[in-house]
């Protein structure tokens, strides 16, 4: 059996990855019953969980041990029996790590999954099997497109409810094949499973011997994530300037690095890269790290990159290669989810962080709002409210560098911050610039 | 080299990096919380990575209860030195004195008294951000725990208010008054810490290792006998070969019963053990909300 294949294997020593996954459902669906069952068929809860579950069972539960009372981790969640906000959850097997963000289905719904999604490798779409696909089906599943997360999961839920019927899940999965091309998802699978039960989870089912397998637990454990970040195209914003000014050692006083996560592509010395916002050319002297110098790096690692020239560059530069150039300018589209009861108006400012620059920007055009369940744009309201998806249009006070979400989701995504409350009130995905950025005063390139 | 992967530790690791470089583009005066327990361990490691060959750009600060094992504070001290950095201590005794903490009759424990002490010096230093090495497999209230958590003028926590953490964009604005708490290792769990410490070496005080040490059963734990913590009357002293899983205070930390004396048994009890990590801290066995309500009130 599986599980068994799962303790017997050597806890440790093995190099391991992480995969990112979120879980969506709405009221009922059983979501949060199907983490508790994958914590614990998994053997991820220890004894004081499992007591600390029984003690609120029997101040909540009846009696009866209530795995959702698991993920909600907020008094005033397990007294009213809601989930307020995104809990992450963390489980391993041999083969993989696993970082699960449950999203709650109903209070701030939109918001709370973009926040889930945007970290995420894979979806969970939880379908209640005697419900088939209801509107909410249709929205989990148009978010995860919109955020283009990699890989997508349909999970038939409660299938022991309707027979474990082979009809019924091939029923339900037409229903999503029906509206799937519409969307922008590469890669979907279908696993009939109960989460109160146990099939599928982890375990195969004896029921439903007419699904070949996997288990939801050994498709996490194997869908390959290896592409899922973006090696096309050199990208390191600037975080940090790395200057120590040592005053005796001369190689120190002299050494100025700059400091960044790679959110794009390749880097290797002697490569030659443009630094913008200076619009200048040179070559990357050394890829400094704390536990020394490196023959190459790539996104997302961090790094230190040192500069065969001094250039003007600071926190909000960004280094890039010479094959892949980015978009710029100040006219900016994108589709954005609003997150705050403050609606979003035409004509108003705020913030706009981009990578690790952070610049004024002003909202000039509502386009259209985009329906929910199949992002189709229809007339732009007035404003977009709390959890609606739009399409807008921004002027920003200095030129942004970066590339379509479609191409990079970390130079390809903002946040706005409302000036005042500091509340960040909007997740933003661009779309493709108009121009590309070239590099200026060609008698300048080094 | 042709693969093109990140093992756990590895995207662990540059993931808590982006986000200390964050906190010293983003903010003015910065601090980091150190304790000389394993994950602020883990942090100051980081931080090395974060901002070498420069000097740390932020010194380190640590609420000094009165009720901490010596091994902590010698090795705290130690460690401080080692790396050059700034260490600022300060005393829940030196508050209690001036009148700044006052202990409720019979108070014992200091759990409650390091809050505003800790409050005091974000104040006194003007700190706009404080680094701490909470995780949020810890405890279920800190499952929902961002990365740059916002603490309004009193340093509360409004769990039911947060502000959204979409992609790696972290909003780091305050006003006046304000201040964040970041937390670089909310993705870690203890065993991610452990293995950690293994792969890069890490020193860490005696007391995470198997010891021989005096202890009585109190609340179903093993408590630690020391001035502190005399024996009760009715209670039997017994000695024990113990080690500590996670470090609070003396008189809130349960001692586990355990052989391990390499961070490979560390690991590897880990592994196999049947409780988690702060199943042995008397502070959080309180109530179900214990930790919610401390965190609401400043605490990390």
């Amino acid at each position: 059996m599986f599980t068994e294949e799962i303790l017997a294997a050597p806890p440790v020593h093995v190099p391991v990855g992480i995969l990112r996954f979120n879980t969506c459902g709405s009221v009922d669906d059983g979501k949060s019953t199907l983490i508790g069952r994958l914590l614990y068929d998994s053997k991820s809860l220890l004894e004081d969980q499992l007591e600390a579950l029984e003690r609120s069972a029997d101040l909540t539960g009846g009696g009866a041990i209530n795995l959702a009372n698991l993920t909600d981790g907020l008094r005033a969640e397990r007294e009213q029996g809601i989930t307020i906000d995104v809990a992450y959850r963390y489980f391993a097997t041999p083969r993989r790590k696993f970082i699960i963000a449950d999203t709650p289905g109903h209070v701030q719904y939109t918001r709370n999954m973009v926040t889930g999604a945007s970290h995420a490798n894979l979806s969970i779409v939880l379908v209640d099997a005697r419900l088939g696909v209801i509107e909410q089906s249709r929205r989990h599943t148009a978010i995860a497109s919109l955020l283009r997360i990699p890989h997508l999961v349909v999970a038939i839920n409660k299938m022991d409810l309707v027979g474990w019927s082979e009809a019924r899940f091939h029923e339900i999965r037409g229903q999503f094949e029906a509206f799937l091309p519409r969307l922008d998802l590469q890669d979907v699978k279908f696993i009939p499973i109960s989460a109160l039960h146990g099939d599928n989870v982890v375990t195969p089912s004896v029921r439903a011997p007419w699904h070949p397998g996997p288990t939801l637990l050994g498709h996490l454990e194997g869908v390959h994530i290896g592409s899922d970040w973006n090696l096309n195209g050199f990208r390191l914003p600037v975080q940090w300037v790395n200057r120590p000014n040592h005053p005796t050692d001369a190689r120190l006083h002299d050494f100025r690095g700059y400091s960044g996560q790679i959110a794009g592509g390749i880097v290797r010395p002697g490569q030659r890269v443009l630094v913008l916002p200076a619009g200048l050319v040179t070559t990357v002297k050394e890829i400094w790290t704390y536990d020394g110098s490196v023959p190459e790096a790539f996104c997302p690692q961090s790094i230190t990159l040192v500069l065969a020239d001094d250039l003007d560059a600071g926190r909000g530069s960004m280094i890039i290669g010479l094959d892949h150039h980015t978009g710029t300018g100040t006219d900016l589209q994108a589709k954005v989810c609003w997150m705050h009861s403050r609606p979003l108006e035409r004509g108003k400012k705020y913030f706009l962080k981009h990578t690790t620059s952070t610049v004024q920007a002003v909202v000039t055009e509502l386009t259209h709002r985009l329906n929910i369940e199949t992002l189709e744009p229809e007339p732009a309201p007035a404003a977009l409210a709390m959890n609606d998806l739009g399409e807008i249009r921004l002027r920003v006070a200095q030129p942004l560098y970066y590339d379509s979400y479609a191409v990079n989701r970390l130079t390809g995504s903002f946040i706005l911050i409302e000036p005042g409350a500091n509340a960040t009130v909007a997740a933003g995905m661009l779309l493709p610039a108009r121009a590309a950025v070239k590099p200026e005063m060609g008698d300048f390139i080094i | 080299m042709t693969s093109y992967h990140l093992d756990h530790l590895q995207h662990l690791e540059t993931e808590a990096i982006h986000i200390m470089r964050e906190v010293a583009g983003e903010f003015e005066r910065p601090a980091l919380l150190f304790s000389g327990g394993k994950d602020s361990i883990c942090l100051l490691r980081l931080a090395e990575k974060a901002f070498r060959p420069s000097e740390l750009p932020l010194p380190l600060l640590n609420v000094d209860t009165g009720h901490h094992f010596p091994e902590l504070n010698e090795f705290r001290d130690r460690r401080a030195q080692q790396l050059g950095a700034k260490l600022i201590v300060r005393r829940v005794e030196d508050a209690i004195a001036s009148g700044a903490a006052l202990p409720a009759p019979g108070e014992v424990s200091r759990n409650r008294l390091q809050i505003p002490v800790l409050l005091a010096a974000i104040e006194e230093y003007r700190f706009d951000a404080c680094i701490g090495g909470a995780r949020r497999d810890e405890e279920r209230a800190r499952a929902k725990e961002r990365f740059f958590s916002f603490r309004d003028s009193f340093g509360q926590w409004d769990p039911k208010n947060q502000r959204p953490e979409i992609w790696n964009l972290y909003n780091g604005r305050l006003n006046p008054g304000d201040n964040m708490r970041v937390f670089p290792l909310n993705n870690w769990t203890e065993t991610d810490v452990w293995e950690y410490i293994r792969q890069e070496e890490l020193e860490v005080p005696s007391i995470y290792f198997s010891h021989r040490r005096p202890c009585v059963r109190r609340g179903g734990q093993w408590l630690p006998v020391n001035a502190i913590l005399p024996p009760r009357p009715a209670e039997t002293v017994r000695d024990l070969v113990v080690r500590v899983r996670t470090i609070g205070d003396i008189i809130s930390t349960g001692l586990v019963e355990s052989p391990a004396a390499t961070v490979d048994d560390i690991i590897a009890e880990i592994a196999a053990a049947r409780v988690t990590e702060r199943g042995s801290r008397a502070d959080d066995r309180a109530s179900e909300a214990a930790m919610e309500d401390r965190k609401k009130a400043g605490y990390f």
